[in-house]
């Protein structure tokens, strides 16, 4: 894997650091006028997405990271595995728990994915900004509410717990923005 | 195409009128205004200094020139002549710096008065800033402050006595503790990575601060303080805990002023950094006589920064570096 020296970096540029990899948010180059360069960078661990700052002397050079970020579907879930596939190669990659972390509540079969590859394998999984999914459990809402106000929990096909308004049914599909987790809109079938 | 002024056509009016503040201020002091070269045939030895040079084509030598780092020499040069009190409003050019403060051309005000102590700049740097800050926006001028009180009251530790397993484990309480691989036994390098991580960013907004008597390792040009060998007679300029410039008690001793580039030259070689030569005829200068003087160099981009609260300097350049 290539290295970078300091006067390269950037945001979204993916390096190694004590054995991690990680991506570069901000870069800030930091020089007394009469002193020594330093690079201070804040910088995000792919594995666990904590996000943390370091500081390099200038000049210094740093290991990258293999990581690339490639669009897959969703294929199926084998009790272990999540597993996706590239569209165009038809390749496939099994992605275990802890790379598909928190997304695994918005999966559905068949959806696009950003999947993160470590040295090939899945590190980390984002789910499509926004999904379209069946409520399989609520409460019946009271009859002629349409006001949405209050709310209630709804179960979803994937398991996935959002509040939707009262007026939304067991067996309606409604959008959810998954990077807040909140009910947006039904859906007409 | 990005042809376009990277800043807004206010941003131009804001520095021609902040230039012509400078000129009036200098004007009713009577300090003259001065134009040195920016391509010299020498340049500082500073090992934290890159430079551009580049090769002038003029038979037999086609001699190696630089872009100036500072103004610095040439100035010098013209006060040892007996020119007076000067100033200077330039570019200078400094290689590999580029971030949200640093553009590798920059603008910078630099001026010379003679028979001034350190405590006199500071307080004509402070008169300067009450002009130029004050009509854009507030500025509380906080009373010069040692580097000694400013690091203690920020750190706990003594920037001149240099206890490093004590510092070591302020790095780690810190989460600093990439400090104690990168700064290793240096006491330079640590107080360059204390002050710029720790120090800096704990000066309040909105503040002036003048910080005098450096420790004497990080001397740079200025005169070692007559009383206590371990200071040196330099203070800094910061608002908002930015860094805005750098002045001297200047050092007037051409044999110490040799010893110190002899010391940098060797520095230079030994971390395989380019070679460089004394400059000769600011040596030559110092041997004639530099009248006792102080002088500041102040950055005017990132003053102008500060006056218009930009968050990165190429937001007061008509074209960085990037567009340039």
């Amino acid at each position: 894997m290539a290295t970078y020296s300091t006067n390269e970096f950037k945001a979204g540029l993916k390096i190694m650091l004590d054995s991690d990899p990680y991506s570069i948010i901000e870069n800030e180059f930091v020089k007394p006028g009469k002193g020594q360069a330093f690079n201070r960078v804040k910088v995000r661990n792919l594995k666990n997405g904590r996000v943390i700052e370091r500081t390099f002397k200038s000049g210094e050079t740093v290991e990258g990271a293999d990581v690339v970020e490639i669009d897959m579907q969703y294929l199926y879930n084998d009790g272990e595995f999540w597993h996706f596939m590239v569209p165009d190669t038809f390749e496939q990659y099994q992605a275990d728990a802890s790379a598909v972390a928190d997304a695994k509540q918005w999966l559905k079969e068949q959806d696009m994915c950003v999947v993160t590859l470590w040295n090939d394998a899945p590190l980390s999984v984002s789910p499509p900004n926004f999904v379209e999914l069946a409520i399989t459990e609520t409460d019946p809402g009271l009859k002629g509410d349409t006001s949405g106000g209050g709310g209630k929990p709804a179960t979803l096909e994937t398991g996935a717990v959002v509040r939707v308004p009262l007026f939304v049914q067991i067996g309606e599909v409604i959008k959810v923005d998954t990077r807040s987790g909140e009910y947006v809109s039904r859906v007409k079938e | 195409m990005d042809w376009r002024p990277r800043c807004a056509p206010d941003v131009m009016h804001k520095r021609a009128e902040m230039l012509m503040v400078i000129r009036q201020f200098f004007q009713q002091r009577a300090v003259l205004e001065v134009e040195t070269p920016l391509l010299c045939h020498a340049t500082g030895t500073d090992p934290q200094l890159d430079f551009f040079s580049t090769q002038f084509n003029y038979p037999p030598d086609n001699p190696r020139l630089f872009l100036q780092t500072s103004p610095e020499f040439a100035m010098k040069r013209l006060l040892a002549a007996g020119s007076g009190c000067i100033y200077q409003i330039c570019k200078a050019f400094r290689n590999s710096e580029s971030g949200r403060f640093h553009n590798p051309e920059f603008t910078i005000l630099e001026w010379y008065r003679l028979g001034f102590t350190l405590q006199d700049l500071m307080q004509e740097v402070a008169e300067l800033f009450e002009q130029l800050v004050l009509p854009q926006r507030p500025l509380q001028i906080l009373p010069p402050i040692s580097y000694q009180d400013i690091f203690q009251q920020a750190t706990g530790l003594d920037p001149l006595n240099f206890d490093l397993p004590r510092w070591q484990a302020f790095a780690r309480r810190e989460n600093l503790h990439e400090a104690i691989e990168i700064c290793e036994q240096d006491h330079a390098l640590w107080l360059d990575f204390i002050f710029s991580h720790v120090v800096q960013p704990q000066m309040k907004a909105g503040c002036l601060y003048r910080v005098y008597h450096y420790p004497a390792i990080q001397s740079a040009l200025a005169r070692i303080h007559p009383e206590n060998p371990q200071l040196a007679e330099r203070f800094e300029v910061f608002i908002d805990g930015i860094e805005l410039g750098n002045g001297f008690r200047e050092l007037t001793n051409a044999d110490e002023q040799e010893q110190r580039f002899e010391r940098e030259v060797a520095w230079r070689r030994q971390h395989r950094l380019p070679e460089v030569e004394k400059d000769r005829r600011f040596l030559a200068a110092l041997q004639t006589g530099l009248p006792e003087c102080s002088g500041i160099a102040i950055g005017l981009d990132r003053l102008l920064m500060i006056l218009l609260n930009k968050t990165s300097i190429d937001e007061v350049l008509i074209f960085p570096v990037a567009r340039a």
